[in-house]
């Protein structure tokens, strides 16, 4: 607890009215921050600052702060979700920055993703991904008792590594091609590893890469700045995955 | 006080093993091909909404989906931890329906609907089949079959996990399984909408006014059926372990409209969150409690010792639940550790910075199964520990503390889930009826999923079938929604208006402040009195005084939140005003006037065995306390002891 170093910051904000209108980055110095403080929290205390002075808040995506519902973004100092691994910007602390520091934040950008209003982006391309065929197609009804479908452990526990994605986009937003390969990786993976996506394997990869080609989102060269920038950790093996299954489904293909 | 009614809950008759299946096969049906005749609208997507929209539209019928997030994914759900209960019995270790059924309604404190929670325990099995089905990565031994652990004071292992992220991985289930829908066009997914309104034509709920928050406009959608899958309102405190976003608003919309309002004053108090650090905090955390199966919970035994907590040796620690409760241990449920947490500290033996904390020590687990086994169970949690408070939970103990984390108290619904407003439904979190008054972890999503897969889906069929809907189609030119419109605009417009000198937060704060120091862990007459002077107060001052900046159009964040905190100072009266005249204590409703000779919650079963639910009246009159009377006649009343 170390409350007593409190900081000043120089901070750089993409302002942007809606999206229609440019953009631009604004300066702002705020002062009294707590190292203990979250990054939003210290957004938050700018924006209280705003407001008195009757000026627009910064607007800016968030809902969980526990790093699990994926709503944050943010590019700070040209780093998704900021400098510390594997951390959401919502889990990123002051501690991380000293007296002084200066930071730009701007929003995750990818011509997929317009920017709504300063930092929010709309994202319901990622949506209309897992709706191409992110799923198993199940009904609800009287399935299989549970322990029918056996799982080896080791394939249980790669599924779930892919499962922890948490659809932030941090992976478009750091990728030079803002290609969307990782996200859509991570669920062909999670099916692909389990016996319960076998049947529609092919259907799934083949969809899923169509539509992600259709809503503009690039192509993968192999970067490996999506895996470096991922809350989550998610692997690029993922993406191996993706694309040996992808070429298995277009050889063997019917149409 | 003659206007009291007594409230039905239409729980079907025989016994108690029959009356679900007896019941569906009662209820009426609706003819595939009328079902496309039918739409309906879902106002949330967590588990209960996202598993309720797939499972109705797989059914045929035409469903509208509405969340205030970017994506159906990001509903609260997707932040549970635990894990998911179900009386499968894997592991052979004596579980069965009836004991889930049991442990639950004991675990309520027996206030709790019976035929509600038997149901629950009945579906339950059909859960953790259905999300295998879908591919959601549960934890596996190395034969390839389920894991199950033991979990928030259960003494079998009933609990089903996918790491510390069940929740994230249920809910992932339940919304591809409604994109799945979305995918062939028969779901329709509104997002970044907030229900502003529910629209009632000739006394049935007929559809809701929407703001869209992007833009500003209002949106009128009409249905044959609403289902309110909102969740709860534990952020009336302000500080609770809910999403910034979650509010009470729909629910409260609701009410306002006729949907009675049951126990309200029930909420849950989580005992391991991770402590306040500062003015400017902006929620808090929760850490799963299934750290209680290896940490074990201390203070120091002299008050105000200011020691670190190595520094102070063995003998001078005082471990006072496994002391207090030898059988249950730090074991016990939620509301126990919570109120002891409480008491310690407030006999000064609190620990850290603030003294508003206890420790959580995993010292003799680490001794005895390694280090390496902790980290396997529990490794991200740690990490988010460390994350949050700069200190390493493998060196030193946890500080932990009760927050605010779930409220069990809810819409009143009947055993079909309706509200008193016909054609309202309430599901998951936003109803009230299986929890009694404290919820025993891995319940919630069980709640939520029974709701959603397999409860709704019979009984919304019954009540459209009943009422004949097919023939009295109902659409938006109709001019109850352009008067629910208005009326919601208008608000907006007021809010707007005042331009005083308050920032929303700042109320939003300080009723935060009334409610945890007087509608918290511990309730006097006294302290629900003051509560209640005090929220009419702040609330006066935020319609004269509340700053909110920008315009109607457009984002308008500020706006947003003046809204929900508009409904929530109304609604932290309510949850005063019910824990009053609730005079007794039960589960997570504590009144320090009602305690046995061992500070454990005294139940007045006499004069409440009841659920409360309450009619709104207007915002400055009193609402009406009608009740449903409680029969307990498979599980017998007694006294809860952990001991």
């Amino acid at each position: 607890m170390s409350s007593e170093n409190l900081m000043t910051l120089n901070l750089k904000i993409w302002r942007q009215k809606n999206n229609k209108e440019k953009g631009e980055i604004v300066d702002y110095t705020i002062d009294g921050i707590s190292p203990d403080a979250s990054f939003l929290e210290m957004l938050d205390i700018l924006n209280e600052k705003l407001i008195k002075e009757g000026s627009d808040p910064v607007a800016y995506d968030h809902d969980c702060r526990e790093g699990i519902c994926g709503m944050c973004s943010l590019m700070i100092n040209g780093q998704a979700h900021g400098p510390e691994a594997e951390t959401t910007t919502c889990q990123l602390h002051m501690r991380k920055y000293k007296d002084g520091d200066t930071i730009v934040i701007e929003p995750f950008r990818a011509r997929a993703f317009p920017v709504l209003k300063d930092l929010m982006i709309d994202r319901q391309a990622f949506d209309d991904i897992i709706a191409a065929g992110g799923f198993v197609n199940v009904n609800t009804g009287n399935p299989q008792d549970a322990n029918a479908i056996l799982v080896p452990k080791e394939n249980a526990e790669l599924a779930m590594d892919a499962a922890s994605c948490i659809g932030c986009a941090a992976c478009v937003a750091s990728c030079k091609n803002a290609s969307a390969m990782l996200f859509v990786s991570a669920k062909v993976s999670q099916l692909a590893l389990l016996p319960q996506g076998q049947v529609e394997a092919d259907e799934r990869v083949k969809n899923m890469v169509l539509k992600m080609d259709e809503l503009g989102f690039g192509n993968c060269t192999n970067e490996a700045e999506c895996e470096a920038s991922c809350p989550k950790g998610i692997s690029i093996s993922n993406i191996a995955r993706l694309n040996r299954d992808f070429l298995k489904a277009a050889v063997t293909s019917n149409d | 006080m003659s206007d009291i009614k007594k409230l039905d809950g239409k729980v079907p008759a025989g016994d108690i093993q029959d009356k679900w299946d007896n019941h569906r096969f009662n209820m009426k049906l609706v003819n595939p091909s009328n079902k496309r005749k039918y739409h309906v609208i879902v106002v949330g997507t967590g588990l209960a909404g996202a598993s309720a929209a797939a499972t109705l539209s797989e059914l045929g019928y035409q469903v509208s989906t509405f969340c205030i997030q970017d994506s159906p994914r990001r509903a609260h759900s997707i932040a549970a931890q635990g894990g998911v209960n179900a009386a499968k019995n894997y592991p052979n270790d004596g579980d069965s329906v009836w004991r889930l059924f049991y442990d639950t309604v004991k675990g309520g404190d027996y206030r709790s609907r019976e035929a509600n929670v038997y149901r629950l325990a009945q579906v339950s099995n059909n859960i953790i089949d259905q999300c295998a089905a879908q591919g959601v990565p549960f934890a596996r031994e190395y034969g390839g079959t389920l894991s199950n652990r033991s979990f928030g004071g259960a003494q079998v292992s009933r609990t089903f996990y996918a790491r510390g992220q069940t929740g994230q991985q249920l809910l992932l289930g339940a919304y591809s399984a409604m994109m799945k829908e979305v995918g062939k066009g028969k779901v329709k997914s509104y997002t970044r909408r907030e229900m502003v309104e529910l629209v009632i034509v000739n006394g049935k709920a007929r559809g809701i006014i929407t703001r869209n928050v992007v833009t500003g406009e209002y949106e009128k959608f009409s249905a044959d059926a609403v289902l309110l899958c909102t969740g709860g309102y534990g952020n009336t405190y302000f500080l609770s372990s809910n999403a910034m976003a979650s509010n009470g608003s729909a629910a409260w919309k609701a009410y306002k409209k006729g949907a009675m309002f049951a126990n309200p004053c029930y909420t849950q108090i989580h005992p391991t969150c991770i402590p306040q650090h500062g003015d400017f905090q902006s929620k808090l955390t929760l850490m799963s409690e299934s750290l209680r199966n290896d940490g074990r919970v201390w203070v120091p035994k002299a008050k105000a010792d200011k020691r670190a907590a190595l520094d102070i040796p063995e003998e001078e620690r005082d471990y006072y639940l496994e002391e207090k409760y030898p059988s249950f241990g730090n074991l016990v449920p939620r509301d126990v550790a919570a109120r002891n947490a409480k008491q310690q500290s407030d006999l000064g033996k609190g620990v850290g910075s603030t003294g508003v904390a206890v420790y959580l020590d995993f010292a003799d687990a680490i001794k005895r199964d390694g280090i390496e086994s902790i980290r396997a169970k529990y490794g991200n949690l740690f990490e988010m520990y460390q994350r949050i408070t700069d200190e390493n939970p493998y060196e030193v103990p946890m500080r932990i503390f009760p927050a605010v984390h779930y409220t069990m108290g809810g819409l009143w619904v009947d055993y079909n889930l309706m509200t008193t407003v016909p054609g309202c439904f309430a599901l998951g979190e936003a109803n009230f009826s299986d929890h009694g008054a404290n919820r025993l972890g891995a319940s919630a999503l069980m709640q939520g999923l029974a709701d959603g897969y397999f409860v709704i889906p019979f009984t919304l069929g019954n009540y459209l079938a009943g009422e004949d809907l097919i023939n009295q189609k109902v659409d938006t030119s109709a001019k109850e929604f352009d008067e629910a419109l208005t009326e919601s605009e208008a608000r907006f417009t007021k809010l707007l208006g005042i331009n005083g000198n308050k920032s929303v937060d700042s109320f939003h704060r300080e009723l935060g402040v009334v409610m945890w120091d007087n509608v918290g862990m511990a309730r006097t007459e006294e302290s629900l009195k003051t509560a209640i002077s005090k929220i009419k107060d702040i609330r006066a001052d935020f319609w004269k005084n509340v700053k909110v900046t920008g315009t109607a159009d457009g984002i308008n964040i500020e706006l947003e939140k003046a809204n929900r905190v508009a409904d929530f100072l109304e609604l932290g009266e309510l949850m005063a005003r019910d824990a009053l005249e609730r005079k007794e204590s039960c589960g997570g409703h504590f009144r320090d006037e009602y305690q046995t000779e061992d500070n454990e919650a005294r139940r007045v079963d006499d004069e409440f065995c009841h659920v409360a639910a309450w009619e709104f009246t207007s915002v400055d009159k009193e609402p009406i306390r009608n009740i449903e009377e409680l029969s307990f006649e498979n599980v017998a009343l007694s006294q809860r002891s952990y001991k």
